[in-house]
């Protein structure tokens, strides 16, 4: 209305404000995501070899990943909450139905096939655990009572054990430490944080003793020196490790790392990328996409301290450091810093199925926020 | 509710809440730091490290395979050691095109057209950069060809390699069984990264059974390779340091083997088709163990031709059947003091009845006319000369009082019809016909049946009782020890390679056979010394001047199917497989509680009886365990001049 606002940069910026805000999405949150996802679509065409084919169906689950996140903002918090524990009584029930089916298409355990669409039901439950957790702890009095604890643990346990049989230990660590971000959230009490704490640790040796098969035994020792076994596991680290050193700080350039290029890095496209981007972008590569994630991280947290009620609290704080989770476990373990569990760079590596879930969670994490900016107008 | 609800206080919610946000701020702070601190140390301080490793000079990760475990006899002396032999390596990524190589390798003799296809596969299974071998033990004149041509071939390598020798040959192979090229089928049983490098896998016998223990562990080295792949010791100025694992050696087995008398035993059998098995009754040592013909176990280390292989396969004369623990032969007469015991235990008749035998036997409702084996009968005999003379007549009545389940469930007991569980695979049950295992055997209502008749047959050995010649030595040590049995075994000691400690392996006891009155035993016992040594025994010439008591028991096994094998045509031939089998089993010293030595023999088609063959076969392995070497030659000496007097009888 003012003569002030007629530059037309002005223009442009009010009018994307004012479509982000129809749309319920938070424009710096959305920035660093869409900056990510391009990141990881230029980084594929280069470890997949220049497959064009590659390229293009990556981004098309990557259009398919922003649509989510776009029709997840929709969402009102309310109805998230009301439909919280019923989508997670569906997860656990597709969950055992695939455990019973499974069986039939041995080594596609992890599937549910609808006819017209084909997804895993742990990944549900990626969603489902936070938002269940956050339900039941958002009309009861905080920190927790001990019941809640006992009540929550078995709703965290139970899905866990069963993604773990399928077996997916990736996921069923995700799920399990997303039910578990929200408790400790929520302010579970440190007597009890130390309490498991100690429980877990205490219970290393009697598991060492009595539990664990000769084999197992020898991948954890794998794991603590992966040169002893640089023909089996430790061959994927070893050779990550030369990867990324070998970029040194401004890497070989785009499209000329040679231990990519050159098929001596395994699974260079989908869990070991990260490796290939250390390559040929160097520190300063991987640093800039590691301050992408932190930025992402710290905006969904800054956005999860001012959320106004439990559950919207809750539920963002969840997704958000569940997705730190998620890139710390990944780049330690391209890094040797963790064990090689199959866990996939967040919105980076090759494959659909983990980026959509990821962005619909943060299309929630932006419903969270955006309305509650409504209703204080409102108020 | 019974409790004091506590109240939802939204403000100290939410003061905790923005507390925690801010420690999982600077956990998240802080795991980065850490993250970028590790980037830093990869890619900024030990930068010039990994760029040379990437930049054409590259660590090559090479298996180290472990030294398999020597095999030794009981003595100490060495069944299978390794040896040094060259073999051509092959490693893809080197190749500049594998099709012309390997074609190349053909045409200067090294590799055979019929290997192309199958290297082919091995090659494309690998990764592009480990070493696989395309050859294995060339001879000096091929290793010298290769040579020259050298510079032909690049990726292609000569290694030092250790592979398997069996100094004595084909001697004792069907105990060792031997190595060869690990097949598809094996690698499903095996963890393949612990087979980095090796090349041969245990097949059959004690190299297959014992795998575990001879393998070892496979170590590795890193080498720095150029960009032509070929090794170099430093990166520019720096000598980079390299991992290396040391391989872990096999374990030695120490076996139960006697050596001398495996080489007494096989050369006893000479070119006859058959098998011998020496056994300590005091622990179930299987001493010596042969089956003829053999084959040389040296040839599948080096890789057999497709032809070769076809031939061992192919031969009339199965030289891979193991015929100790495979060959089931009915046992004939040599059960005949086992359905003695049978007949006392089940109290039919004692040890002082008496029989008349005329020389033929029938019975109302037990079908035909039998015949003794020797027409004009034995006269008036008790169980013991019965058992001396082999009188058919006193055995076909027996089975006839017992009935064919009592005499089944009896010699079950002394191990036959299952096997004895030596400690290497493929032991085969043999046959111990009862009413029950007919109804198994047969699908059609009326070959079910058991006819009388049938338990006449299986009262002299006959019918359709099947042995193999471990079973028949198990049984009849059985009895020399009067019932103690063991599980007869090859291995008695594992030598722990990194140790060098030996694990004596204790001996596996099998529940004993008892009888209600001991003096069975002596019944039984006295009836096998008879054969050797009264004047009316079957085999009185196989103890002539022992200076030990010998007791045995001969038996013919008739030979009734030959047909099957449609190519044994020419007539001379037929005639000579349509001979009876001759067997003989022995122990000694028989006068006392424990003997030492327990021997069965089995000659396939044999010139002569059981007495008259096998006999001498079992009599020169008592001397050669029992005697001295002073004695033996002493009694070679005396033999010398004078025949083995000729003894006549089954």
């Amino acid at each position: 209305m003012s003569a002030n606002f007629d530059s037309s940069t002005q223009r442009t910026f009010t009018l994307t404000a004012r479509l982000l805000s129809a749309l319920h999405l938070d424009g710096p949150l959305f920035a660093g995501l869409l900056a990510i996802c391009a990141t990881g679509l230029g980084i594929i065409y280069s470890a997949a070899g220049e497959d064009l084919g590659m390229f293009l169906r990556q981004g098309g689950r990557v259009a398919l990943a922003i649509t989510a996140l776009i029709v997840f903002a929709q969402v009102p918090p309310r109805f998230l909450r009301m439909i919280a524990p019923w989508l997670y009584g569906t997860g656990l029930v597709l969950l055992l139905i695939v455990m019973g089916v499974g069986d039939i298409g041995k080594g596609a355990q992890r599937w549910l096939d609808l006819g017209f669409v084909r997804f895993q039901p742990a990944e549900i439950m990626k969603i489902a655990m936070p938002l269940f957790c956050a339900w039941y702890l958002h009309e009861r009095p905080l920190p927790p009572s001990f019941l809640s604890l006992v009540v929550l643990g078995v709703a965290i346990i139970v899905p866990t054990i069963i993604i773990m049989e399928q077996p997916d230990l990736g996921t069923a660590m995700l799920v399990a430490v997303s039910g578990a971000l929200v408790i400790l959230l929520a302010g579970l009490q440190f007597r009890y944080i130390f309490g498991i704490g100690a429980l877990v640790l205490g219970s290393v040796p009697v598991l060492w003793n009595f539990f664990m098969h000769d084999y197992q035994r020898q991948r954890v020792l794998t794991f603590l020196n992966p040169q002893s076994d640089p023909l089996g596991s430790g061959y994927h680290i070893i050779q990550s490790q030369i990867a990324i050193g070998s970029g040194g700080v401004f890497g070989k350039g785009y499209m000329n790392g040679s231990q990519a290029q050159l098929e001596f890095l395994p699974e260079r496209s989908t869990d070991f990328i990260f490796a290939v981007i250390g390559e040929e972008w160097g520190l300063i590569g991987l640093t800039t996409l590691l301050l992408l994630y932190l930025f992402v991280i710290a905006r969904g947290l800054y956005m999860a301290a001012t959320a106004q009620d439990t559950f919207a609290r809750l539920v963002a704080g969840s997704l958000s450091a569940t997705f730190f989770v998620y890139v710390f476990v990944n780049t330690g373990m391209v890094t040797g810093l963790l064990p090689v569990v199959g866990v996939p760079l967040p919105l980076v590596s090759y494959g659909g199925t983990s980026m959509v879930t990821l962005m619909a969670g943060f299309g929630i994490l932006m419903a969270v926020h955006t309305r509650r900016s409504l209703r204080s107008r409102e108020l | 509710m019974n409790r004091t609800r506590r109240i939802k206080d939204q403000h100290a919610e939410s003061r905790v809440f923005a507390r925690r946000t801010v420690i999982a701020g600077v956990v998240v702070a802080v795991c980065f730091a850490v993250l970028i601190g590790r980037l830093t140390y990869l890619q900024v301080m030990r930068y010039d490290y990994f760029a040379d490793l990437s930049q054409g000079n590259r660590i090559r990760i090479e298996p180290i395979p472990p030294n398999r475990g020597l095999i030794l006899d009981r003595n100490g002396v060495a069944l299978a050691t390794n040896q040094p032999t060259y073999q051509l390596e092959l490693i893809r990524e080197q190749v500049p095109d594998v099709d012309r190589t390997l074609q190349g390798l053909v045409d200067i003799g090294l590799l055979q057209p019929d290997d192309i296809a199958r290297l082919h596969r091995v090659i494309r299974a690998r990764r592009s950069f480990e070493a696989i071998p395309v050859r294995l033990q060339l001879t000096e004149e091929e290793l010298a060809r290769f040579a020259v041509r050298r510079q032909d071939f690049p990726g292609v390598e000569i290694q030092p390699r250790l592979t398997r020798f069996y100094p004595a040959g084909g001697s004792a192979v069907h105990a060792l069984g031997y190595v060869a090229a690990i097949s598809e089928e094996d690698k499903t049983r095996i963890e393949e990264a612990d087979y980095a490098g090796t090349t041969l896998i245990g097949k059959l016998g004690i190299e297959g059974t014992y795998e575990a223990e001879l393998h070892g562990k496979s170590g590795f080295q890193q080498i720095l390779v150029n960009a032509q792949g070929r090794r170099v010791d430093r990166l520019g100025l720096t000598v980079p340091e390299l991992a290396r694992k040391e391989p872990t050696a096999g374990n030695d087995l120490l076996l139960t083997l006697d050596t001398k008398l495996q080489k007494v035993a096989e050369a006893a059998l000479g070119t006859h088709r058959g098998a011998v098995v020496a056994l300590d009754p005091s622990n179930g040592d299987v001493l010596a163990l042969a089956s003829t013909p053999a084959f040389d176990p040296n040839v599948f280390t080096r890789g057999l031709a497709v032809g070769e292989y076809n031939a061992l396969v192919t031969d009339v004369d199965r030289p891979l059947l193991n015929r100790a623990l495979r060959g089931t032969y009915p046992p004939g007469s040599t059960v005949k003091p086992l359905f003695a015991l049978a007949a006392l235990e089940y109290g039919v008749v004692t040890p002082q009845h008496t029989e008349f035998c005329p020389g033929r036997w029938s019975s109302p409702g037990y079908g035909r006319v039998r015949r003794d084996w020797k027409p004009e009968g034995h006269g008036t005999v008790d169980m013991r000369k019965a058992i001396a003379t082999s009188c058919d007549v006193y055995f076909f009545d027996i089975a006839r009082l017992m009935g064919i389940d009592r005499m089944a469930t009896f010699v079950s007991r002394f191990g036959l019809g299952s096997p004895t569980g030596i400690d290497i695979d493929g032991e085969r049950s043999g046959i111990v016909p009862s009413t029950e295992w007919k109804k198994r055997a047969y699908r059609q209502k009326e070959q079910q049946i058991w006819f009388p008749g049938d338990t006449i047959s299986v009262g002299i050995g006959q019918g359709q009782m099947l042995t193999t010649p471990l079973q028949l030595a198990h049984a009849i040590s059985t009895i020399a020890s009067r019932g103690q049995r063991f599980q007869p075994r090859l291995v008695k000691g594992i030598r722990d390679s990194l140790t060098g400690q030996v694990r004596e392996l204790p001996p596996t006891s099998l529940p004993p056979a008892q009888i209600a009155d001991p003096a069975g035993w002596d019944v039984a016992i006295g009836g096998m010394i008879d054969v050797a040594n009264a004047p009316y025994g079957t085999a009185r010439g196989a103890a002539a001047r022992a200076p030990y008591l010998i007791a045995g028991k001969s038996g013919t096994a008739q030979v009734f199917s030959v047909a099957s094998n449609e190519r044994i045509r020419k007539a001379g031939e037929l005639a000579e497989r349509l001979r009876d089998h001759a067997l003989f089993v022995a122990f000694a010293p028989a006068d006392v509680p424990m003997p030492k030595i327990v021997v069965a023999v089995i000659v396939e088609n044999a010139p002569g009886g059981g007495s008259a063959f096998a006999a001498p076969i079992a009599r020169k392995l008592l001397d050669a365990y029992l005697l001295t070497p002073e004695e033996l030659a002493a009694q070679e000496a005396k033999r010398q001049p004078a025949p083995v007097a000729t003894t006549r009888g089954d």
